[in-house]
């Protein structure tokens, strides 16, 4: 089969260029493959993140032709042919070298989202009150939904803004069946839920297919709104408590 | 040279199932823990796990025991494992488990509201806790989450290349940032290896490229010993196509949950393998026999043979295995709802590895400790499915445990040889200063192929030594090589420590293979296909003796009568 070339960001934080790779091509191959050929026959220092090779870790996030992507999903013969193929580095999140980017802002977040907690008596669970919560549970953390998000892409609010996988993370919290932590000063005041504006880019980028802006961050928005700008409720609660 | 120096009580290496598990175990006793993860935090290989835990809940198949599980345990092992481990896994993985729900996972429910078990090969009883098939992803993510608000300093991306001693005993370990290449000292009273894995020598594998037995070389390195080596378990059910995921797993859970196995002829040709047990016969069986039949022409189009589920319904399917169904969708075009999968044998498990205490994973190095995928004697001479998740929580909590009561009774820290130290970070610049052409990702693939082909499935004498011969002149060879570029994020820079510890391990497997003349579980000798009565009374021992691989061996711990009584039961 003929070469494809690849257009690969070699650089670093202070700057870089794409470099032109030819790459030998493969039925089925996908874009890691290019890069693993990359490493072992052109550019052993190429640096790139990657752990499973099978869409389950979610560490081989770049973007692909420009658009986010998962480079072990994203087959060869799904892109167009005739021209070279463009890999560089998510966008939202610094680079460290290469395709590497630096996503530890993602891991800070993670730590102030307050913790699981159990309800004392470990009750029984059913299976219709796993099946909403697994579908949040299924998330990679590849950090897709934070690169497209416009709010960290463009606006760079990542001091005040959780972003969609942590939105992802809450609902599964909140919606836990045996959870009894109260998140809602958090979700207010500390997620910046209220910058999202549902445009649904973080829905469409998820790899694992999770209805983001519908089943996490909307309902989310419902909880807070009816926590604090509900006067009946805010009376009920005061009386009998959260839950 | 100063170096960036962090101190702990006890330092885990590792952070998947059982890194993490040991970790909040150390803090839990209200001792510092730092914990090195060789990637990012939660894509360690346990996020791979698919079909299931291993726990005699006796929530579907009431009869469950852990007496059961011990007697299955020990009967996929053949017999050879530590049957203290193997006990104090039966007895304990349902407390693991429920544990696991106390910090927030949510298993699959039966109709009344308990965790869901599915069947498994070699198990007697439905005994795999699931969820769907990801598992590992939910396990991970608890133990990742519990971890992070326990109070642990999780160090990324940062690799251990060498552990330090004060005398006999374990002071600390040198590393390096793959984010600036920089080293990193850690002063310690106790380390608990967690590394998993060595499947990155093997061509075709269902593991990651983390996977390099870094925690069997750090060991063996620091005068540790090895056992059952000679023991990898090649999975029976890896991608045979495209090419590029060729060896990628396929969940046993697909045969638990009803899938067949035929071959070009169309029959069930496990019948002629294991007429009883069938699809869910054990790992080693099925392996050989797909090997077998596809050795002997009855093979699929690409190399395997074919695995069927399509006769349930779809929406059962794509409940119960949805990330089977996604990556056959997307990666081979082949919708498992339909039309069968092509499967065949990958590397995947090894069953040898530090040689612990059952009670508190202590290796035979004072202040080193291991659990999970790097240590040796649990699962024998094959392992059970689902019996690896469970391993990592029981004895990631034991080792813990171990390691935490070990740090306490220091009443200061080791110290630090300031040579050995030296030496250590010397060791790892050095290739930045050679030139030549010698590539690690050539010698990684050099080394693959050689395992693959002469330290595989069917073993026998004479590839035993062209592979121990080949492995000796990599070895040569990978002592000389070069690296170019920066040490920021260097992969090729990363590959030549890698490769030091897939070699000493694939070194460890060849010989361990060599000595054990005869078949047993995972280990198949052409030249000597039966069981051995004598062998099955012996451990094959690797250890570094002035500087070179010792190979001897020690008999297998003998069991207490009363367990004996209960195995002659369950026969």
């Amino acid at each position: 089969m003929p070469d494809v070339t690849f257009k690969v960001f070699r650089g670093d934080a202070k700057g870089g260029q794409a470099i032109d790779y030819p790459v030998p091509i493969a039925p089925g191959m996908v874009v890691l493959d290019a890069l693993h050929y990359i490493q072992g026959y052109l550019a052993p220092d190429l640096a790139v993140r990657w752990n499973c090779k099978a869409a389950k870790c979610g560490s081989c996030s770049a973007e692909v032709n420009g658009k986010p992507a998962l480079m072990c999903k994203t087959r060869l013969d799904s892109l167009p042919t005739g021209r070279p193929i463009t890999v560089y580095p998510m966008k939202t999140f610094p680079v460290i070298k290469d395709l590497v980017c630096d996503v530890s802002w993602n891991y800070d977040v993670n730590k102030k989202i307050p913790p699981y907690r159990p309800a004392k008596d470990g009750r029984k669970i059913y299976q219709e009150d796993v099946d909403r919560v697994q579908e949040f549970r299924k998330c990679i953390e590849c950090f897709l939904c934070q690169d497209v998000c416009h709010v960290l892409r463009e606006h760079e609010k990542k001091a005040e803004f959780a972003g969609p996988r942590f939105f992802v993370r809450l609902a599964g919290l909140e919606m836990h069946p045996n959870d009894i932590t109260d998140r809602s000063e958090f979700l207010k005041n500390s997620s910046g839920l209220g910058l999202c504006n549902i445009t649904k880019c973080c829905t469409e980028v998820c790899p694992e297919e999770i209805h983001i802006t519908d089943n996490a961050i909307i309902p989310l928005k419902e909880r807070v709104a009816d926590r604090f700008f509900d006067p009946l409720r805010w009376v009920f609660a005061k009386i009998f408590g959260r839950k | 040279m100063n170096y960036e120096t962090h101190e702990h009580d006890v330092l885990v290496i590792g952070a998947g199932g059982a890194g993490l598990r040991a970790a909040v175990e150390v803090s839990a006793k209200g001792l510092s823990v730092g914990v090195v993860s060789k990637s990012l935090l939660g894509k360690a290989h346990t996020v791979m796990a698919e079909g299931g835990i291993a726990a005699a809940m006796a929530n579907v198949d009431a009869k469950d025991s852990w007496q059961t599980h011990f007697s299955d345990t020990m009967k996929g092992g053949k017999f050879l494992n530590n049957w203290r481990m193997a006990q104090l896994h039966a007895q304990e993985s349902p407390d693991r488990i429920r544990e696991l729900e106390d910090w927030g996972a949510l298993f699959d429910r039966t109709p009344d509201g308990e965790i869901l078990q599915r069947a498994f090969g070699g198990h007697t009883y439905k005994r795999l806790c699931h969820v769907g098939d990801r598992t590992g992803l939910e396990m991970i993510r608890t133990l990742q989450d519990k971890g992070v608000h326990s109070g642990i300093d999780v160090y990324m991306e940062l690799t251990i290349f060498r552990l330090l001693k004060d005398g006999g005993k374990i002071a600390g370990a040198i590393g390096y940032w793959r984010k600036t290449g920089e080293f990193v000292v850690f002063k310690t009273k106790a380390i608990v290896l967690a590394t998993g894995g060595g499947g990155k020598a093997y061509q075709i594998t269902s593991n990651s490229w983390e996977c390099t037995g870094d925690g069997h070389a750090l060991a063996y390195e620091a005068g540790a010993e090895l056992i059952d080596m000679e023991f990898f378990q090649f999975h029976p059910t890896g991608m045979v196509w495209p090419p590029g995921v060729k060896g990628l797993l396929v969940t046993e859970g697909v045969r638990g949950e009803g899938g067949l196995l035929t071959n070009n002829k169309k029959e069930r040709f496990m019948q002629r393998y294991d007429p009883k047990m069938m699809e869910l016969s054990t790992r080693d069986m099925v392996a050989r026999s797909i090997y077998t039949e596809v050795k002997e022409g009855r093979g699929s189009p690409h190399g395997g043979v074919f695995l069927d589920i399509s006769h349930l319904a779809a929406e059962r399917v794509k409940k119960k295995l949805p990330s089977m169904y996604h990556q056959f969708k997307e990666l081979a075009d082949v919708d498992i709802t339909r039309e069968p999968m092509e499967v065949g044998p990958t590397a995947h498990y090894m069953m040898g590895g530090v040689r612990v205490d059952a009670e508190t994973g202590a290796s035979t190095i004072p202040g080193l400790f291991a659990c999970g995928e790097v240590t040796g004697g649990m699962h024998g001479a094959n392992r059970l499915g689902g019996n690896s998740l469970s391993d990592l929580v029981v004895f990631g909590r034991r080792a813990g445990m171990g390691a935490a009561e070990y740090a306490r009774k220091l009443n200061s820290f080791p110290l630090l040889d300031q040579g050995e130290l030296e030496k250590a970070a010397k060791d790892m610049e050095t290739p930045f200063q050679r030139s030549g052409d010698e590539n690690p990702y050539q010698i990684h693939r050099e080394l693959q192929e050689s395992m693959q082909s002469l330290v595989g499935i069917f073993r026998m004498e004479e590839d035993l030594k062209k592979g121990i011969n080949k492995i000796e002149e990599l070895k040569h060879r990978a002592a000389k090589l070069a690296v170019k570029g920066e040490r920021t994020y260097n992969p090729g820079w990363h590959l030549v420590g890698d490769l030091k510890s897939l070699l000493t391990v694939s070194e460890a497997v060849a010989n361990a293979a060599l000595t054990r003349k005869e078949s047993r579980g995972a280990h198949s000798r052409i030249d000597y296909p039966n069981m051995d009565e004598k062998f099955g009374k012996l451990n094959v021992v690797v250890s570094r003796k002035n500087g070179e691989m010792n190979i001897s061996t020690s008999p297998v711990p003998e069991m207490p009568e009363e367990l004996k009584r209960l195995l002659a039961e369950n026969k």
